[in-house]
């Protein structure tokens, strides 16, 4: 049960793409420009994080070695098309919206890094408890640099207006160069977020 | 011929496939650190890109389209851009083993690069001709080589310049970035 709890919660921040593990920057940059549509995805990761992992762990003993990368695409392209049909048939808007990042979260690098990495290698609960922590991980940080994005270029948060109706927003952080300079000014603050965390434990108070 | 011509200046620069469409930034922020990995990133890319492009279109258009398969363009796509990156490795290696070396790591890495499979989706998406395909794939690539390009020249120099540690490696890549999309977000309503 611990390790369930260990390998769930590295994804949460140890770990967490893409602030920690730069990977999968450009559904990072494309999705952030609203909340919801951060949140869409981020759902969509979870999902195809999941089913991903559990499959390839399911499998592993059976899976050559040598063709391993070709089946673990297999599967999660499989995955990724029940997504993408699903949100067509159910969430129309939040697909058009997502348009082309939905089959693009095949080639995201974390689904395949964490299959590669870790189901490969570990038992079917683990497995799940990586995924979901990443997937978890994934989401929520895609929803707060999506969050700082709108809430900072629009004035809104998830289309609900929050700031002074005088406000008018920083459009340009919802615009693509303001996705870069968010997510790196966001990457600087992990940076001193870990700084000042190895500083407190190095003094031994 | 005006609007092949447009059609790539629209991908170039008021379009561009990394700056603006945000398609293949892990290698941009990864492989940007010097101009010479950026070179060999950049041939690899253009040729990967317009072959693959073609060869998914046709796909598409000649067995996915009769057969009412157009769901499993995902999985196919990606299938075959993973097979072709590896015949392509395996064909060059025995027959140009000189532009086999100059690309270098590059090739296999181009795999997983969000620009080709995005390439080629946004290809069937838009319903392009196959001269389309041809020339925006050629003009796509071209767009991501001159940013990739820029970029690299750029940190290169930033590694004798002073950056504040919390801000070295990607924050400052990031930030070059979305400076460099700010100027060619200039470039929006070229095409009109």
């Amino acid at each position: 049960m611990s390790s369930f709890i260990r390998e769930f919660t590295k994804g949460l921040w140890k770990e967490v793409p893409p602030f920690r593990f730069v990977l999968g920057l450009c559904p990072t940059l494309a999705v952030t420009g609203h909340v919801s549509s951060a949140l869409g995805l981020g759902c969509g990761v979870i999902f195809v994080l999941l089913v991903s992992n559990v499959v390839i762990s399911a499998f592993r003993k059976f899976i050559p070695s040598k063709i391993r990368v070709p089946v673990f695409i297999v599967i999660i392209a499989s995955a990724v098309t029940i997504v993408e049909l699903t949100m067509e048939a159910y969430f129309y808007s939040l697909y058009r919206v997502l348009g082309i990042w939905i089959p693009l979260i095949v080639v995201n690098c974390l689904i395949l890094g964490r299959a590669e990495a870790f189901a490969r290698k570990n038992g079917i609960i683990l497995s799940i408890a990586d995924g979901l922590g990443m997937g978890l991980g994934y989401t929520l940080s895609i929803v707060s640099l999506a969050s700082l994005r709108e809430i900072l270029g629009a004035g809104t948060w998830f289309g609900i207006r929050v700031m002074p109706a005088s406000y008018i927003g920083f459009e340009l952080l919802q615009r693509p160069p303001g996705a870069f300079i968010c997510l790196g000014l966001i990457l600087a603050l992990m940076n001193f977020i870990s700084l000042k965390l190895e500083k407190n434990e190095g003094c031994g108070c | 011929m005006g609007n092949y011509i447009l059609m790539m200046v629209t991908a170039i620069f008021a379009n561009n496939i990394l700056l603006i469409r945000f398609l293949g930034n892990c290698p941009f922020v990864g492989v940007s650190t010097s101009l010479d990995s950026a070179i060999g990133m950049s041939g690899a890319a253009l040729f990967v890109n317009v072959l693959s492009s073609c060869i998914t279109w046709m796909l598409y258009s000649f067995v996915l389209v009769p057969l009412e398969l157009e769901y499993l363009k995902t999985v196919v796509f990606i299938l075959v851009i993973a097979s072709l990156v590896q015949l392509v490795e395996i064909i060059l290696q025995k027959t140009a083993p000189a532009l086999y070396r100059s690309l270098g790591i590059y090739l296999p890495l181009i795999t997983t690069n969000c620009m080709i499979f995005g390439v080629a989706v946004l290809n069937v998406q838009q319903k392009h001709t196959f001269m389309q395909t041809l020339v925006y794939s050629i003009a796509t690539a071209i767009g991501f080589d001159l940013a990739l390009l820029i970029l690299a020249g750029i940190r290169e120099r930033f590694s004798l310049g002073r950056i504040p540690p919390l801000f070295q490696g990607f924050p400052v890549a990031l930030i070059t970035a979305g400076l460099m999309g700010l100027c060619f977000f200039g470039f929006v309503g070229l095409g009109q």
